[in-house]
């Protein structure tokens, strides 16, 4: 079973994400702020981490920075599923790793979990 | 008002562009362009009293008086156009943060609906998947609303980026028709393209001009009642790209015809047969295609249909 480590600090979309990866098959792990992100990033050794960026305590691109800087972590595919999408946001998060950015209004849910599966290797 | 923003003041491009105004509009141009003129008045005003008026303490009075009636007058203009411009600004800004707080609920309720209209979750009842199909469809206008509300205000505050590629129009012209497709078909709408041979580029922002064409095509086809068919035209005329759209749908009442581009308006006709839409698209439209340095136009009749046409730039 691949598990999946969703940092967001929504509870709506952490039910509803964790009740479709669910039906996929994944473990979601959920975080709702960017230090139990980080912390369970280490722990828990996720095969995927889906990140919002505006999140409590350390921000989105703060936790992508330090995920990138740990050897335990950097080499986790991260998926950010925000809905900031100006171009500065977007550059920034993938100059800071990320392997997709998604704008949360752009995509149906279908298309967010084919996105993941496709980063999962399925 | 420190020193630095008094410098600020004299830089009247970046003034300009942070109202999202023309130069002719923009209250620190105006200042400057008073200013001009100030001087020259007070030039003639001196010529012609040193000419006509003999004590030189008469003709400095007259210019001095003259020189404070017009920059007191300049200064009332130039303030109450700035105050217009920011008041307008705010207004934009405005839109802007509401529309981008309403985005996250929405897509959250989006997503909700979507799962529950999956098949993935258990005890969900014939009875309710329709309701839910009703609360989908209202969600994903709102979603639309929303992201139209943002284009505008970005066109109205110059915060929408041009990143202009060279493009072959015909390709992002069918792959919008396969796009809407199935919605052509659901409404018993043919559309037809027409394309010369050998077009050459035009230098876009593909983006952007997507809007255009997806905005021109959607209109044909939602405002088409019963059976209908789409015509679309793609021709190089002169220096320009010519794109065509014609539609043998409800058409535009004379009477509004010239309301058409305006933000929000919305015909009598249309908002008869179809309750659905915000009145912003061809607004957005417009925009698009003048920012691209193009032009737009139609021309339409009611009962018998409609031909939208803009032309581009080719590099």
């Amino acid at each position: 079973m691949k598990k999946i480590l969703f940092i967001e600090d929504e509870s709506t979309l952490q039910k509803t994400f964790g009740e479709i990866l669910k039906s996929e098959g994944c473990e979601v792990i959920p975080a709702l702020d960017g230090e139990i992100g980080l912390r369970l990033a280490k722990n828990k050794k996720p095969d995927l981490i889906l990140l919002d960026l505006i999140l409590p305590k350390v921000n989105g691109f703060e936790v992508l920075k330090k995920l990138k800087a740990e050897v335990e972590t950097k080499n986790i595919p991260v998926i950010v599923l925000t809905n900031l999408e100006g171009i500065g946001d977007v550059d920034k998060a993938i100059e800071l790793g990320a392997t997709t950015y998604l704008v949360k209004a752009d995509y149906s849910l279908e298309e967010v979990v084919e996105k993941i599966k496709k980063a999962l290797g399925e | 008002m420190n020193l630095k923003e008094i410098f600020e003041q004299f830089n009247v491009p970046a003034q300009c562009k942070k109202y999202g105004l023309p130069l002719w509009q923009c209250p620190h141009f105006l200042f400057l362009a008073m200013g001009i003129i100030i001087i020259g008045s007070t030039l003639a005003v001196y010529a012609i009293g040193s000419r006509y008026v003999e004590d030189p303490q008469v003709i400095t009075l007259i210019v001095l008086l003259v020189t404070a009636i017009l920059f007191t007058i300049a200064v009332i203009i130039t303030r109450s156009f700035e105050r217009l411009a920011e008041a307008n600004r705010m207004k934009s800004e405005f839109i802007s943060v509401v529309s981008h707080q309403l985005r996250s609920p929405l897509s959250n309720l989006r997503w909700v609906i979507e799962l529950l209209t999956s098949g993935r979750v258990n005890g969900v009842s014939e009875k309710q998947l329709e309701y839910f199909k009703i609360l989908k469809e209202n969600s994903t206008r709102m979603r639309e609303l929303v992201s139209d509300l943002l284009i505008v205000s970005k066109i109205e505050t110059a915060k929408l980026p041009l990143k202009k590629k060279e493009i072959f129009l015909e390709d992002l012209v069918r792959k919008i028709i396969k796009e809407l497709e199935s919605f052509a078909k659901a409404s018993n709408v043919k559309i037809e393209l027409k394309a010369q041979e050998n077009l050459p580029k035009v230098f876009v922002d593909p983006s952007q001009i997507l809007l255009v064409i997806e905005n021109l095509l959607d209109n044909a086809i939602r405002y088409i009642k019963e059976k209908g068919q789409v015509e679309i035209k793609l021709e190089k005329r002169e220096k320009n790209l010519y794109f065509e759209i014609k539609d043998n749908g409800v058409g535009i009442p004379k009477e509004d015809q010239k309301y058409i581009f305006q933000k929000f308006f919305r015909s009598e006709n249309v908002m008869r047969y179809q309750t659905q839409g915000s009145g912003l698209g061809l607004y957005i439209t417009k925009s698009i295609v003048n920012r691209s340095g193009g032009k737009i136009g139609f021309k339409s009749q009611e009962g018998i249909g409609s031909t939208f046409w803009f032309i581009l730039p080719i590099k």
